[in-house]
């Protein structure tokens, strides 16, 4: 679908963009109170007074032309590539009222870049009560351009835009701000001709930003290099020239067209949440405390609606073998791909949740309250206060966890933050865990009322925050900054999260979440099941020679006989064999080839641990009998010595390889995309791997 | 000739140019200059210019960042930022 008209929306973020886009759209999307929340490029339709259909684009909020992150660079590339696709025929720049001398700096450069455009003036009711009279004719006279007092909250004004979109000219109309070309006179002509641009204002901001644009050719920023040097240009310096101009003609605009009567000194509400929220004390007491309900509703509330999912993967399983005709097809569709969705599917509601909390954290303000609290801490360790909701998140999954980092504008602070993400105990780990802790930690209660079991699980927890800060400190002295770290942030005033908006991210997070990495678990999971279910010919025809024996099959019940076969075939399985020629490498850390074949198998997602378990140990594989893997797994005993091989010391051991090691292909499939190569994402398999295997060793070793 | 001496004297002692990481909560000023160009660029964009006038409103628990107001709304930075503003 084309529109006939096509528009950008441009604004600062927290003007309201976002709301403005689903306003007029209908179709909702995610906006945050946290800067920089949209992340992704959106677009939207709808039908003008006049029935011409229009196509909208939600660009990334930004406080400049001068992008400082990777999400504000869209916004450059999207307006200054005017043979592009996505180039506009209109600009709406939402501003906020409350706030107008900083909105106009940028919408004074991109007014410079002569596209039609109209002001959205949002949020006249904040403005109000603030005290704040703008004479919004006198406005538009200044600046030329249609200038539509809106609230997009409360969807007002909304035609009147509509309306102004419609009759607006096709040409740009708005008056000149400031001489563009006396900033780099000689520069600008150049470029001007050798790269046939038209307007000033795009030539300078490709001298400014060439090595970042994607519609400049190889030959052309090689020339705009040259021509930089050429004519000495200075590109922070020319800069702080362009702003403190701009802001000049924003002064003399707004002192005929704003009058400010509010005393100074009243104090709003917002700052006296502030009060308590940011307290010295109770801040970071309330902080826990949300974190600790945080953690309350993923494991509780999701309880319900995993038992759920379970039992309809267990129906959909039997359901397949009983329609299916037994062969290698339905063995690879049931234990290959419906068994690798199971273990996507069953992470939904917990996903869902934290999404959930983390929306509304975000969209009330809270959130960037948080990263105000925590940047000190979290600076001394190499990380930036802008970590913490990466950080958070990663206690559900380390996936999501690791594209939100992506709104840390310090190129070292973001990668920091994606290195150690994955040492926080993510949701997977936890399966593997209590199956462990149930294993070797007694149920008993110390003190009358600490149960030893929870403790053990709330250490693991602990240790994962821990290496996680340690890693980070380690780290920052290591990777070389680029650019100097700063952290310069708005913080919005507190407003009630929307609701349907909470709703909404969370059914995105969920959807990204299974599509992306879905597709890696599942096919991970075929190949696995490849290698486990297949071995060299003469081995499995041995197993069926032996168990078609008419002498063992009457000692046996029938079922017995299939685990028997199933675990054998296993042991001599590709996944079997490769399990034994790792077990010298295991040994010192208290591990048999069985649990080498688990290590294997759960390099696609932790969880598999469990699963894999259960089948070499040959009981079901379901949670239902998880019981009974624990049964089997506690009474297994090594052939050789005849001792248990679940001991304390290689269960620690085995959790403290679960705690460090880089076991998840979607963790690593999202650090390749984020980091953009190969390089991070095996550093980072490098170190976690030989985190876990020394702190397994030095585990085993000290209890052995 | 002897007040002029007297007048750098007293401005020396008495610092009248603070840096804005200087001021307490409470405390508000004006903005003179920058001492550092590529931060200058970043503040100024997000409306710290020079004549602006600023109130500290609050330290984060921990003594940094702060948090200020600034044309209108609130602003985090941590001190090593605002001590590249020169107050009047």
């Amino acid at each position: 679908m084309n529109g006939d008209l096509k528009i950008a929306l441009v604004g600062n973020p927290n003007s309201g963009k976002s709301t403005l886009f689903n306003v007029l759209t209908g179709l909702n999307q995610k906006i945050g109170n946290f800067p920089g929340v949209t992340v992704e490029k959106k677009t939207g339709y709808f039908k003008l007074p006049d029935q011409r259909s229009v196509q909208i684009t939600d660009l990334p909020g930004t406080y400049s032309f001068y992008p400082k992150s990777r999400d504000e660079r869209i916004v450059l590339d999207a307006l200054s590539d005017n043979s592009g696709g996505d180039f506009p025929d209109l600009i709406i720049f939402v501003a906020d009222a409350s706030n107008l001398k900083r909105n106009l700096l940028l919408f004074s450069q991109i007014a410079d870049l002569s596209i039609p455009i109209i002001i959205a003036l949002n949020m006249m009711d904040l403005a109000d009560r603030a005290g704040i009279e703008i004479s919004v004719d006198e406005l538009a006279l200044k600046l030329g351009v249609q200038v539509i007092p809106i609230s997009a909250r409360k969807q007002e004004g909304i035609d009147r835009l509509k309306d102004a979109i419609a009759n607006n000219s096709s040409v740009a109309i708005q008056l000149p701000s400031i001489e563009v070309e006396s900033i780099a006179p000689e520069l600008i002509k150049a470029i001007q001709d050798e790269l046939k641009i038209e307007k000033p204002y795009t030539a300078l901001q490709i001298a400014h930003q060439y090595e970042y644009l994607a519609f400049l050719s190889e030959a052309e920023k090689q020339k705009v290099s040259i021509l930089n040097k050429q004519f000495d240009f200075h590109t922070q310096k020319a800069q702080a020239t362009e702003t403190i101009a701009r802001y000049n003609f924003i002064n003399d605009v707004l002192f005929d067209t704003v009058k400010i009567h509010s005393d100074p000194k009243q104090e709003t509400l917002s700052n006296r949440i502030d009060k308590i929220l940011t307290h010295q004390i109770f801040g970071f007491v309330i902080f826990f405390a949300i974190l600790f309900m945080i953690f309350q509703a993923i494991f509780s509330w999701s309880e319900y609606p995993m038992t759920i999912i379970e039992d309809l993967f267990l129906w959909l399983t039997e359901f397949s073998l009983q329609i299916l005709p037994p062969g290698v097809f339905t063995d690879l569709l049931v234990n290959g791909v419906i068994a690798g969705l199971s273990g996507v599917v069953i992470f939904i509601p917990q996903i869902a949740i934290l999404f959930a909390c983390i929306s509304v954290l975000e969209d009330t303000g809270y959130m960037s309250r948080v990263t105000f609290m925590m940047d000190k801490i979290m600076r001394k360790v190499g990380l930036s206060g802008k970590s913490i909701v990466p950080l958070i998140g990663g206690f559900a999954c380390a996936v999501p966890s690791i594209m939100s980092a992506r709104n840390i504008e310090s190129w070292k602070d973001r990668m920091i933050t994606i290195m150690v993400t994955p040492l926080i105990a993510c949701s997977a780990r936890l399966p593997v865990y209590t199956l462990l802790i149930s294993l070797v930690v007694p149920n008993d209660k110390v003190w009358g009322f600490i149960n030893m079991q929870g403790l053990a699980l709330m250490s693991l927890y602990l240790l994962s925050i821990i290496s996680a800060i340690l890693v980070a400190w380690v780290m920052k002295f290591m990777i070389q900054a680029r650019e100097r770290g700063y952290f310069i942030m708005e913080l919005p005033v507190y407003r009630m999260p929307r609701w349907n908006n909470v709703l909404l991210t969370m059914y995105r997070s969920v959807k990204a979440f299974v599509f992306e990495a879905g597709k890696v678990i599942i096919a991970v999971s075929i190949v696995l099941w490849v290698l486990s279910s297949y071995g060299p010919a003469d081995g499995f025809d041995r197993i069926d020679e032996k168990y078609n024996d008419v002498s063992l099959r009457k000692q046996l019940e029938p079922l017995e006989i299939d685990r028997l076969i199933a675990s054998e075939k296993l042991e001599n399985s590709y996944a079997g064999m490769l399990g034994k020629s790792i077990e010298p490498l295991i040994k010192p850390l208290g591990f048999d080839w069985k649990i080498g074949i688990a290590l294997i198998t759960s390099f696609a997602a932790r969880e598999v641990f469990v699963g894999t378990m259960a089948t070499i140990y040959s009981v079901e594989a379901d949670d239902a009998h998880q019981e009974s893997v624990r049964e089997k797994m506690a009474s297994a005993r090594n052939p050789e010595t005849g001792l248990p091989v679940f001991t304390t010391a290689t269960a620690f051991s085995l959790m403290m390889f679960y705690a460090f090691s880089m076991q998840c292909i979607s963790t690593i499939a999202v650090v390749y995309r984020e980091t953009k190569g190969w390089r991070w994402p095996l550093i980072q398999i490098a170190y976690m791997t030989t985190l876990a295997y020394l702190a397994s060793l030095l585990v085993y070793q000290l209890l052995k | 000739m002897e007040l002029i001496q007297i007048s750098i004297i007293f401005d020396s002692l008495y610092n009248r140019d603070m840096k804005l990481s200087q001021l307490i909560p409470g405390q508000s000023g004006i903005i003179k200059e920058f001492t550092d160009l590529e931060m200058s660029v970043k503040l100024m964009e997000m409306g710290c210019l020079p004549g602006e006038s600023i109130v500290v409103e609050r330290l984060a628990p921990l003594g940094d960042p702060m948090a200020i107001r600034v044309s209108g709304y609130q602003l985090t930075l941590r001190k090593k930022e605002a001590s590249t503003i020169i107050m009047q």
